[in-house]
């Protein structure tokens, strides 16, 4: 009986223990990705809150699944998740994610322009904080391409087979894919969206990408291309800048960027839905101290991905290791978005799992 | 005769009681008590284990998130003859204006969108703009009952005249909170039944989800949308005398004079595809609590207005798919048993310590990660790879003649057999481990050649561990999915994989079930006929 109440003594310590001490779980993709985060503002956030502490649960790529499991389950254990934009308009969607105020809860940028303007085009959903702008983009090895051939210069590249012979890397989803196709068989920018549209547009982009299709190794996880092409499996692929980065100024392979028709996409914070206002708060309070100016311009100094608020741009300086200046790494940089492509989130949701069937048929043939 | 027997009677027990119905309950108290002895295992495997199979199974036939978010829409369409007329008249777009708001409100339109995307392109983004418009529609008459008197905007007007008085009294005292639950003024739902139906949601919505007092919360436009349809039809306000009754009655005579809504033609301002046939019967198509559309789509069918018919063929992969999962696997499990069985009959056969030393071998792979394993392969395999290196050094391929052995059908194999190899070994080792070496002996003094003794004696006895084996390698082979996502390329992968797409990515569970539930079919029909040609008790695990 005495063991019994110590027992259930110490059990309720303990619970009291916990509630004094804020633990929130946050949810990343883990890697560099993460590394970035942490040190760039979840570490200088903790140590002034010294009460608080953060588990990481790098469960980002299946995130949309899990919160729904969470939500019908009723029971929400995340309380800051890490996502593109592409799942945060779903998870908005789905009534997952909390719908921000982006005025009332974010800070304003350190010239005085309220949140909403300094975030400006990049608020592609009512639910979603953006964090950072990274690219999917193309690169190459000088090294493995056929004497006498010019350094490639377009995306379009990756069609000539004729002038870069050897296998490329394409990641295996419509998206991305089915615009670079249209654009290098004539079909003017502003037009890419209106023809996908068309029976005859996705006819043209697929023909397009049959061109090429023997020689294409698709990819799922984006670290494939960078070893691959350090294999020597490819001559040129596709994958995220910050990828590209690492491998060329971190590990000092010879590989050149091609930033031609980079495709930008976000990354950035939702909150789950749902949240008791005691968990809510600690949040918001993070993710104001989080998203504002200099905390974009520090991650910065970890990874190559451009800050989200505009007014964060001046002040990325150098890399934290390397020394180097970050800024013409940025997929924002003048030089290096001289041709971009933006990632039309809301035609993808619509045309997502339409396009999708087609693209798996369109593989399996 | 008959007395033999009522004299004779039943046999008694010491208590005086039949003797049969004696035993019988001491062997149910005994069933009892083993029943209780395992129920904690069985209660865990049910809750744990069967439970959420059922229940993601059950979303495969699931449909009712269209009732729910559209109940009035699919009533009305109910009375929509779509052979006749391709897109249906106002009474449909009235009850789809009611329930778009409703739902709206409560931010569950966009989930029916997406729902709903799946089958028809496109309807997702319409429930995402319409949503944010439907109040739009509604504000015009909010605006025009505001002109006519300022009361038609204040919250606690409308709670005072649909509120029961004892309610309005409680909850307009109340500061903070959702106050007393709403109690409808008696009478109310004749005199105004639409405009009572949509306070009754704004009431209900604003106490249970937003935790506020309707009292003190502005009213929905959406309830002065339908007092003017109830105003303009047949309001029987004449004999009420309370509240805002003479509000009412002067709002009655002004309405006439009213703009009033097209709703079908609002619809289609907010986005054409409104009034786009295919839209439309979607929703109607898709109305139904249950759906077979969900196992339609996995066997590359799909659900029309005018019936069932095949998916066109650049979109149909499900029967393909399922097709290589299953051919894939028999080919890897046979491969299995032919590097497997040489393995475990020396296992089985080699002096003690040589053969510890081998199973340490066998078992070592099996303690290393899955994606090290599938990794090592691409290493080996990739045409910049060891193999290939070696094969170009030697001389026995040129440089422009480098073999592809992976991101294609043969990667998959080779990674998989590998990965699965253990799971024959294993069993075969145990089965062939209990056969007597004297029996191959006897056979062999009795005149039998060596292949004879193997064929006749030792091989048929060891038939229960490949049988097992088998089985293993098979059901574990038709789900895998992360090997074949690393080295299968894109002729190379399972059906496993769309099931993880429609799960984490495109979040189409109701698909995801279906396939899950064919695939899940398919491995009980071969188990089944395993079961009918070789037997079942054939298979040894040791």
């Amino acid at each position: 009986m005495q063991l019994k109440t110590l027992l259930l003594g110490s059990a309720v310590a303990s619970i009291g223990g916990m509630a004094a001490a804020q633990d929130m779980t946050f949810v990343s993709w883990g890697g560099a990705y993460q590394a970035s985060q942490q040190k760039a503002y979840v570490e200088p956030y903790l140590a002034d809150h010294p009460d608080m502490s953060i588990t990481w649960d790098e469960s980002s790529a299946e995130a949309v699944a899990k919160l729904r499991a969470m939500n019908e389950a009723g029971n929400i254990t995340w309380d800051l998740v890490d996502v593109v934009a592409a799942d945060a308009i779903r998870l908005c969607d789905e009534g997952l994610a909390m719908e921000i105020d982006f005025d009332e809860m974010l800070a304003e940028g350190d010239d005085g322009t309220s949140a909403e303007d300094d975030f400006g085009d990049l608020l592609v959903s009512d639910c979603f904080i953006p964090q950072i702008v990274y690219s999917t983009t193309a690169a190459y090895r000088p090294d493995l391409l056929p004497e006498g051939a010019p350094a490639p210069e377009s995306i379009c590249a990756m069609f000539d087979t004729e002038t870069y012979p050897g296998k490329r890397a394409l990641e295996q989803r419509p998206i991305n894919n089915m615009e670079w196709a249209l654009l290098c068989d004539g079909v003017a920018k502003e037009d890419i969206y209106d023809v996908l549209e068309t029976e005859e547009g996705q006819d043209q982009a697929f023909a397009k990408l049959d061109t090429i299709k023997d020689d294409i190794i698709w990819w799922s996880a984006a670290a494939e291309p960078p070893q691959l092409l350090a294999d020597g499996e490819i001559v040129m692929g596709s994958s995220y800048n910050g990828r590209w980065f690492s491998a060329i100024e971190e590990q000092d392979q010879p590989f050149e960027m091609l930033w031609d028709a980079q495709v930008f996409d976000l990354d950035g914070w939702i909150i789950p839905a749902g949240l008791p206002e005691e968990r809510l708060e600690p949040v918001l309070d993070f993710v104001r101290f989080a998203t504002d100016t200099q905390r974009l311009a520090d991650q910065a100094a970890y990874i190559s991905y451009g800050p989200a608020r505009q007014s964060s741009a001046p002040l990325v300086g150098d890399h934290a290791e390397l020394g180097i200046p970050m800024g013409p790494h940025m997929p924002t940089a003048p030089e290096n978005s001289q041709n971009v492509f933006v990632y039309n989130y809301t035609w993808w949701a619509d045309y997502r799992d339409d396009l999708d069937a087609k693209f798996q048929a369109w593989l399996a043939q | 005769m008959s007395d033999a027997t009522e004299t004779s009677g039943p046999m008694l027990a010491a208590d005086g009681r039949p003797l049969k119905a004696s035993l019988n309950r001491a062997l149910r108290r005994q069933k009892l008590r083993a029943l209780m002895l395992i129920a904690p295992l069985l209660i865990f495997i049910l809750v744990a284990f069967i439970a959420p199979i059922a229940d993601m199974l059950f979303r495969s036939v699931e449909n009712g998130i269209v009732e729910e978010t559209l109940p009035r829409t699919v009533e009305a369409m109910d009375e929509w003859d779509a052979d006749a007329e391709p897109v249906p008249g106002e009474e449909v777009y009235f009850a789809l204006f009611r329930d778009m708001f409703v739902a709206s409100e409560k931010k569950i339109h966009t989930r029916l969108g997406s729902r709903l995307n799946y089958e028809t392109t496109g309807i997702s983004s319409i429930f995402r703009q319409s949503g944010r418009e439907v109040e739009d529609i509604a504000e015009i008459y909010e605006d025009q009952f505001d002109d006519l008197n300022e009361n038609w905007t204040e919250e606690i007007f409308w709670a005072e005249l649909m509120g029961d008085p004892d309610w309005f009294a409680e909850a307009s005292a109340t500061e903070d909170g959702p106050g007393p639950d709403f109690v409808l003024k008696e009478g109310m739902e004749d005199r105004l039944p639409l405009t009572t139906e949509a306070y009754l949601a704004f009431a209900e919505f604003t106490q249970t989800e937003d935790e506020d007092n309707p009292a003190s919360e502005n009213v929905w436009p959406l309830v002065h949308a339908m007092l003017y349809h109830d105003l303009t039809g047949d309001a029987a306000i004449d004999g009420y005398t309370g509240f805002g009754s003479e509000e009412l009655q002067a709002a009655k005579e002004a309405v006439a004079e009213f703009e009033a809504v097209n709703y079908k033609q609002a619809f289609l301002d907010i986005d054409e595809d409104w009034g786009s046939a295919d839209v439309m019967q979607t929703i109607k198509v898709y109305s139904p609590t249950y759906t077979p559309g969900y196992f339609l789509t996995a066997v590359d069918l799909q659900l029309n207005p005018e019936g069932v018919e095949a998916q066109p063929d650049d979109q149909a992969i499900y029967l393909k798919l399922f097709w290589r999962t299953v051919w894939m696997s028999l080919t890897i499990t046979v491969a299995t048993i032919l590097l497997g069985y040489p393995v475990a009959f020396l296992l089985a056969n080699l002096p003690m310590r040589v053969s510890s030393l081998l199973m340490i071998l066998v078992l070592l792979p099996f303690w290393t990660s899955l994606l090290v394993r599938t990794s090592a392969w691409k290493v080996l395999l990739q045409q910049q790879g060891v193999i290939n290196d070696v094969l170009v050094w030697s001389g026995l391929i040129n440089e422009a003649g480098r073999l592809v052995m992976i991101n294609n059908q043969l990667g998959t194999i080779i990674a998989m057999t590998h990965i699965l190899l253990p799971f024959m070994i294993l069993p075969l080792y145990s089965v062939m481990a209990t056969i007597p070496p004297s029996f191959v002996r006897a056979a062999k003094s009795l005149g039998a050649t060596n292949v004879t003794a193997f064929r006749r004696v030792y091989f048929p006895q060891s038939v229960p561990g490949i049988g097992a084996g088998s089985i293993l390698v098979f059901i574990l082979a038709i789900g895998y999915y992360i090997t074949p996502a690393l080295v299968g390329g894109t002729t190379g992968i399972f059906i496993s994989n769309r099931i993880a797409y429609h799960i984490s990515s495109s979040l189409n569970w109701g698909l995801a079930a279906a396939l899950g539930t064919i695939l899940l079919a398919a491995v009980l029909i071969l188990y089944w006929a395993y079961d009918r040609i070789v037997g079942i008790d054939n298979v040894k695990l040791g």
